[in-house]
């Protein structure tokens, strides 16, 4: 994960992104800044407007309200030979090779054929995928294919690059190999912007996030900052099950057994402490966790919002 | 990985370059193209044969053949005269075939051998060289007696020995004539249109939504601005498309020369062969651009083959009503229907060519080639949008398959 994300100069920013589909809001007054060099991560459910985001970032479809700016530019096609871009639905044509395919890629953003032909090779050599150099699409398996469709995001070396969903689809192997393509690629300098419903991911990799929702956007910015929108979490183990401790606890504690769950009061925790040794409730264990961003994203979306998360299927994690 | 970074902004025809350069080789190299291109190959080969054969019947059927029965040595001397006049005279003098040659006391009655339909002969010449017979029917026999007589007196070594050499002074046609030929050039040069448009304008429909099935539209989208994928789309279908015209032209010209046939047996276009053809290739690009950017928008909203089925039929209905408008304002030169069919866009390549086939102004076609240059401009940005507007939704607004196409053309 990079640091300092937040002195950096945008790569991306965007202002009261409107959308809408036949009278359906789709996106409704998006705002996201997004840090050049950075890893961002845009969380939500499906439905929620994430890939609408996206392809209004990209130009691929046009905002109804609001301003977009991507590197500099207000149309992003006129710098699509600095942006890569790998869409939700990964698509190939089927009767090229994978050196072609790649070349292909890289073409489409201004890059010489016979060069993006070139690193295409060298790529898929690079990436343990040699073997299918002169193979056609139609010949790879649907993982293998995506591998290429990947590389071929990435040929023409863009300063910005776009996900939608990039660990969909992927086994455990490949999505430890992808992270670790992604924070490669932050560590060159390179922006890369991704949407996903896998809260994991995004913690695991992300500076910043943006959470979606019914195509509004409740929260953006660093995890940390989510994560503190909720105060963190208690766990408490005593000795005793009763005693006059238990008026130090806070009213909404929950306890199992003599286990005991609650946020940390606002006054902090040695007050309790105090009155749990005066009151001799016999400390086994006691911890303070920070809120993870899963609780960050329900405290944030609302609950509704993260069944919906939790609702959608679980890639290969 | 490499270096330094040697890609920069694509203009929009390099992007559209990129485009075209994919799908016309990616067609152009694949085995379902070989298979176009034999279809009307075979469509060629079979009516050149038809025509030759019916070449042929319409020869034997105007070189009739004549039994003699005579004395052999007139018969001979007939066989002769015959083959020295055929000569001179082509496919009217009528070929003699011996049937029988007459011994001094022999009875020979010609009446029962033409019943008898031994031989397939159209009548029998028997007598003497001096005394000529003709037997056959009625009505047909007068159309050779002038010719048997001919011959028997060429025969009898009556008929000149040395023809002389006859000068040719040919008169033009009758304006009359010129006018009804170049009309004839003009609607069949809009038929060849035509059908050349219509076999291969669904192309590019057939195109796009291989592509939607392959999911790679959007990526093409995020890289380069629709309307320049639209362009390379239409291009390389239209650089496909001059590949078989191009194959199946020379097929069928060397099939057509072959066979003993001529560019001259034809009404020559009042602009002359060389540019006529020259306008026709100009004008099937035109046509097949306007009537593919119509395909594309239509294209990019249908999901399925049997969606493009549905679609592309009423775009032919219109397209032959289009051809039918040119092919009758064609009878009216000068008129407001003439002037109409040049300027409606989906009309104006086949009313333009007939102009060409009638009128030797070359300005009216610079004209329409921008007119409709311009129009092919509009289709594509509107089908552009059409695509930006209707197609790419996601999320729960992306019931795109679920609504009907009217609906989508109603919401676009």
């Amino acid at each position: 994960m990079t640091s300092n994300a937040a002195d950096r100069p945008l790569a991306i920013e965007a202002r009261g992104l409107v959308k809408r589909f036949d009278g359906f809001t789709a996106v409704d007054g998006v705002d996201i800044s997004v840090p050049e060099g950075s890893i961002y991560g845009i969380l939500g459910p499906n439905g929620a407007g994430k890939t609408t985001t996206l392809r209004m970032l990209l130009g691929i479809i046009d905002p109804d309200e609001g301003i977009r700016r991507v590197l500099g530019h207000d149309r992003p096609h006129e710098i699509a030979h600095t942006i890569g871009y790998l869409p939700e639905e990964r698509g190939l044509y089927p009767s090229m090779k994978a050196y072609e395919a790649i070349g292909f890629l890289g073409a489409l953003r201004g890059l010489p054929l016979a060069e993006g032909r070139r690193r295409g090779k060298q790529l898929l050599e690079e990436n343990g995928l040699g073997y299918a150099i002169d193979r056609q699409i139609r010949q790879l398996s649907k993982g293998m294919a995506q591998q290429v469709q990947l590389l071929g995001t990435l040929v023409h070396e863009p300063k910005l690059v776009v996900f939608d969903e990039p660990f969909s689809g992927l086994d455990a192997l490949n999505q430890g190999k992808l992270e670790r393509m992604i924070r490669a690629l932050a560590a060159k300098g390179t922006t890369v912007i991704f949407s996903t419903h896998v809260i994991a991911h995004a913690e695991r990799l992300c500076d910043e996030v943006a959470i979606i929702a019914g195509g509004k956007v409740p929260f953006a910015g660093p995890v940390d900052v989510a994560r503190d929108r909720i105060r963190p979490q208690v766990r408490l183990e005593t000795r005793e099950q009763d005693g006059v401790w238990r008026n130090a606890l806070p009213t909404d504690a929950r306890h199992e057994g003599r286990h005991w769950y609650f946020s940390l009061p606002e006054t902090g925790i040695e007050p309790l402490l105090r009155a749990l040794i005066e009151g001799e409730a016999g400390i086994l264990s006691l911890s303070i966790e920070r809120a993870g961003l899963h609780d960050a994203f329900v405290a944030i979306a609302g609950e509704a919002a993260a069944r919906a998360l939790e609702a959608e299927p679980e890639e290969a994690e | 990985m490499s270096t330094a970074p040697v890609n920069g902004r694509l203009s929009r025809l390099a992007a559209a370059y990129v485009i075209a350069r994919r799908d016309f080789t990616a067609i152009l190299f694949s085995r379902s193209f070989i298979f176009f291109l034999l279809g009307p190959l075979f469509m060629i080969g079979l009516m050149s044969l038809a025509g030759g054969i019916g070449q042929q019947v319409r020869q034997n059927a105007s070189r009739p053949e004549l039994g003699v029965a005579m004395a052999p040595a007139d018969a001979a001397a007939m066989v002769k005269a015959q083959r020295v006049l055929a000569q001179q005279i082509g496919a009217s003098m009528p070929t003699l075939v011996v049937i029988r040659e007459i011994k001094p006391g022999e009875v020979f009655d010609p009446v029962a051998e033409m019943k008898s339909n031994r031989a397939n002969l159209a009548a029998i010449v028997t007598g003497t060289l001096e005394r000529p017979v003709l037997t056959g029917p009625d009505g047909r026999i007068a159309d050779w007696q002038g010719r048997v007589g001919l011959l028997a007196a060429h025969a009898l070594g009556r008929g000149p020995t040395v023809f002389p050499p006859v000068t040719l002074a040919g008169i033009a046609t009758s304006t009359a004539d010129q006018t009804s030929g170049q009309r004839s050039t003009a609607q069949i040069g809009q038929m060849v249109l035509f059908m050349l448009m219509t076999i291969l304008a669904g192309m590019v429909l057939s195109n796009l939504v291989e592509e939607k099935g392959n999911k790679i539209i959007e990526v093409l989208a995020a890289a380069i601005p629709m309307d320049a994928v639209f362009m390379g789309k239409l291009f390389a279908m239209l650089a496909v498309s001059m590949v078989g015209i191009a194959v199946w032209g020379l097929a069928g010209s060397a099939l057509w020369f072959g066979l003993g046939n001529g560019v001259t047996n034809y009404p020559a276009p009042a602009i002359g062969w060389p540019m006529f053809l020259a306008l026709g290739v100009i004008y099937f690009a035109m046509g097949y651009l306007l009537l593919g950017s119509i395909f594309l928008a239509i294209g990019s909203l249908a999901t399925t083959v049997r969606e493009v089925q549905t679609l592309s039929m009423p775009v032919t209905v219109l397209q032959l009503l289009n051809f039918l408008f040119a092919n009758f304002a064609v009878a009216m030169p000068g008129t407001w229907v003439e002037k109409l069919a040049m300027a409606v866009p989906f009309s104006s390549p086949f009313a333009m060519l007939a102009y060409g086939a009638q009128h030797a102004e070359l300005w009216p076609h610079a004209v329409a080639v921008w007119w409709q240059l311009l129009w092919v401009a509009l289709l594509v940005r509107a089908g552009a949008a059409l695509f930006k507007k209707r197609v790419m939704q996601s999320g729960p607004a992306g019931t795109e398959k679920k609504r009907g196409l009217l609906q989508r053309f109603r919401a676009a």
